[in-house]
């Protein structure tokens, strides 16, 4: 096994694939959440500010599912082939849901009839909502574990996919997929309507706590591998301890007007979640129910240390620059949004 | 129909529409680039004027193309599952690279492109058009290069047996530049420019029928006639080259391409013709001995033909193969003798009085479309029964725990999405054009609209 400062190419294949989810779900969280917050604003204008605020950025952020799909692809074929054809209704439908977004972002200010625009904030607002919920679900099965027997076939059905604890992930993601997106959407509004983002960001932060706090509930019952790893190292009791604080303390940045720093303390939120998880399921990165020895794991579902290194190295040559773009994309449409004739 | 062939069709429907957008974007990019540099140079009003109004449409082409892509990059794991373990090692890499390099690149200057005219200076914009543009190049080079790796595979072992076997990289510099990548990556370049140019052409000759923007529409016939012109010239060598790489390396499929079956024979060429896969024979007219000329520069040496290749090893389809191919070509002739005729009577100062001509040149979008579609049949399904060519079968690539009733349902729900897709597209395509240059459009009372009450 090769390594790099010590650690196992695997490893820090797994450690990157985690940071690209991590990068997703932190950048194409808020303007999901955005999307599922997008029907509580009830004016013409105030919804086309919503999307213009996420205009420039939204495909950027979408950009990371790819690089994300990419990495797991090469880094763990047998993952990316398990998983994908394991969930193969959920992923189409998934697949399906981000084409009517990107549609609905399109085409909604392309004419100005009343139930056109009406038309496509619904499916703009239900398909954010249930990405981030399919999203969740995947993650929640993930922690889980799914029935894929000695040759990585997936045995179960369709709903085993749904079960309760998978739909409680899913539901914990799109509440916290709003509050970080109501928390962007105040960052570049102003007066009446980032008022009402303000409430409306409230309402979500109390959704997700109470989500959150039956989540830890229901893994700490019915996910014993994910509570073992944490009974063996009780120090790890302290992440579900912090992000409540940050939670608090995010609701008060709020208050304080200081929305950059919310902004931030809901993306490491966000970041928090998928570590727990990542700490989770280690060295595992999909638990087979039938029998834990059909397990994927880092060490039997890693591509070869060859390829492990070239794509290690396509990321330490491509993140500094794509993190380049980003900040360069981010600063150029920093601040409040402004309507002009290139708008959506 | 069992789950092989729903699998294939579903993924044939997917990357078939997907293959609509992404050459459009990539030679609408390079007319960007070409009219924001003449009005950056020029000062020109018209200039900026066309820049913004192909900024509009490039917007809802990029759209859709990146909405359809996303959907490519999952469906290997989807439905062909145990392709993707087997590849996963050289495939992945590829598709790596392409999110890492290329995607990201484009992806995040379009913001600056659709949204900073008015927040960052002329230069930073420009360059941003610049990036998107190189960014959707390089997207092509490492699509290209994977699928040409299924076509030409090198640089590899292959570890395990049975259904554990897969692909291992052993020298990534000979998977990029495996034998067939350069000339299909500069074919499907400029088949790219010429979708992209064509668009221009056809609007702006209707535009000239109609006589809207004229002046405007004049200006960007002329320049980016040039463009076209060299790129359907340019596309006949970098085809021949194509074609003469298929002769060495999947010698089935060039077998297929012109319906040669025996071995022992001098290969003729068709114009047009239709095979019997049956009864080996092709009726049609040729050119005697001119698959073999072009081949070998003589009449006389055979070519290896469909039988030299058990009955499993070589395309089915063999008809299909020969149709979408001679399609491909004709186009590729066709487009030649539009621009030169057009570059001609250019230089004569006549071009814009042929009124015939211009309404040909208003329908001519279509011509690089469905030569960019019956191209890339020609290309896969010539490749069949391989998914990789002389390793893996299509047969044997399949996701093992996916149904067939699952793969109908997700095929239907595609054809409706991708119906409502192409259905809106070309409506505000049209709606675009007919609102035409000048005009901002109905939007324009938000443009002060700051401050809001909720």
């Amino acid at each position: 096994m090769e390594t790099f400062l010590n650690i196992e190419l695997g490893t820090w294949m797994f450690l990157v694939i985690g940071a690209v989810f991590s990068g997703y779900a932190i950048l194409d969280g808020f303007d999901l959440g955005a999307g599922t917050v997008h029907l509580f604003l009830r004016k013409e204008e105030s919804r086309r500010i919503a999307l213009n605020a996420i205009g420039p950025v939204w495909d950027g952020n979408e950009v990371w599912l790819v690089i994300g799909g990419g990495t797991l692809f090469a880094g763990f074929p047998k993952v990316y082939a398990t998983l994908l054809s394991a969930f193969y209704i959920p992923f189409i439908l998934f697949l399906l849901l981000l084409i009517m977004r990107a549609i609905a972002i399109e085409f909604r200010s392309k004419e100005t009839m009343r139930w056109w625009r009406n038309l496509w904030d619904i499916t703009y607002s239900v398909s954010s909502t249930l990405i981030g919920l399919t999203l969740g679900v995947v993650l929640g099965n993930v922690v889980r574990g799914i029935a894929i027997d000695g040759n990585m076939i997936y045995k179960g059905g369709l709903l085993d996919i749904f079960n309760p604890y998978a739909l409680l992930t899913g539901l914990t993601v799109v509440a916290l997929f709003a509050l970080h997106g109501s928390v962007y959407l105040i960052m570049k509004t102003q007066d009446k309507l980032a008022e009402r983002l303000d409430y409306i960001s409230k309402i979500a932060g109390m959704i997700f706590t109470i989500f959150y706090v039956l989540l830890s509930i229901a893994t700490l019952m019915f996910v014993p591998h994910a509570a073992e790893e944490f009974k063996a190292m009780p120090i790890l009791f302290v992440i579900p301890v912090i992000t409540l604080l940050l939670l608090l303390n995010e609701r008060r940045l709020i208050v304080k007007k200081k929305y950059w720093m919310a902004f931030m303390t809901s993306a490491l939120l966000t970041s928090l979640l998928l570590i727990t998880i990542a700490i989770g399921i280690y060295p595992y990165l999909l638990l087979s129910s039938i029998d834990s020895a059909f397990s994927l794991t880092i060490a039997n579902s890693a591509a070869s240390q060859k390829s492990l290194g070239i794509i290690l190295t396509f990321v330490m040559i491509g993140a500094p620059m794509v993190l380049i773009y980003t900040i360069f994309l981010f600063r150029t449409f920093r601040g409040k949004v402004v309507l002009d004739d290139m708008s959506y | 129909m069992d789950v092989e062939i729903l699998s294939r069709i579903q993924f044939a429907f997917t990357i078939a529409f997907h293959y609509i957008y992404p050459p459009l974007s990539i030679g609408l990019g390079v007319a960007l680039v070409v009219f924001e540099g003449m009005y950056l140079r020029t000062k020109d009003k018209h200039y900026e004027q066309l820049t913004k109004f192909w900024i509009r449409i490039f917007a809802l082409i990029f759209g859709i193309g990146v909405a359809t892509g996303i959907v490519m990059e999952f469906e290997f794991g989807t439905n062909w599952a145990a392709y993707s373990r087997y590849v996963g090692d050289i495939f992945g890499s590829a598709l790596a690279a392409e999110g890492v390099f290329a995607f990201a690149l484009e992806s995040t200057f379009l913001g600056v492109l659709l949204f900073g005219w008015n927040k960052v200076s002329p230069k930073v914009h420009f360059f941003s058009t610049i990036m998107v543009t190189l960014g959707s190049m390089f997207s092509a080079i490492w699509i290209v290069v994977a699928n040409s790796w299924q076509q030409t595979p090198a640089g590899f072992k292959i570890v395990g047996e049975g259904m554990t076997a897969r692909a291992e990289i052993t020298d990534f510099w000979a998977m990029v530049f495996n034998p067939s990548s350069v000339d299909r990556i500069l074919h499907v370049w400029i088949a790219a420019f010429l979708a992209g140019t064509f668009l221009v052409l056809s609007v702006h000759a209707y535009y000239i029928l109609k006589t809207r923007f004229v002046e405007q529409s004049k200006k960007a016939f002329g320049v980016i006639l040039v463009i076209a012109t060299i790129s359907a010239l340019a596309q006949l060598v970098t085809g021949h080259s194509s074609a003469n790489g298929v002769a060495v390396n999947q010698p089935a499929k060039l077998a297929a391409f012109e319906g040669h079956y025996d071995s022992s024979a001098v290969a003729d060429m068709y114009l047009f013709g239709w095979v019997d896969d049956a009864e080996q024979k092709v009726t049609g007219v040729k050119i005697p001995g001119g698959l073999t000329f072009l081949l070998h520069q003589d009449f006389k040496t055979p070519v290896t033909g469909l039988n030299a290749f058990d009955k499993n090893d070589r395309p089915g389809q063999v008809n299909f193969v020969f149709q979408t191919y001679h399609i491909m070509i004709a186009i590729g002739i066709a487009l030649i003798g539009l621009t030169l005729l057009a570059l001609f009577l250019w230089w004569r100062g006549k071009l814009f009085n042929q009124r015939w001509l211009m309404i040909v040149f208003s329908f001519s979008v279509v011509l690089p479309q469905i030569g960019n579609q019956v191209g890339w049949y020609s290309a896969e399904v010539g490749r069949q029964p391989w998914v990789v060519y002389g390793l893996l079968r299509t047969s044997d690539a399949l996701s093992e725990n996916v149904r067939a009733g699952q793969v109908m349902f997700s095929l239907i729900l595609f054809t409706i999405v991708y119906l409502i897709l192409f259905g809106l597209f070309i409506y505000l395509l049209n709606k675009k054009i007919q609102t035409g240059i000048a005009s901002h459009g109905s939007d324009k009372k938000y443009a002060s609209t700051n401050l809001i009450s909720e």
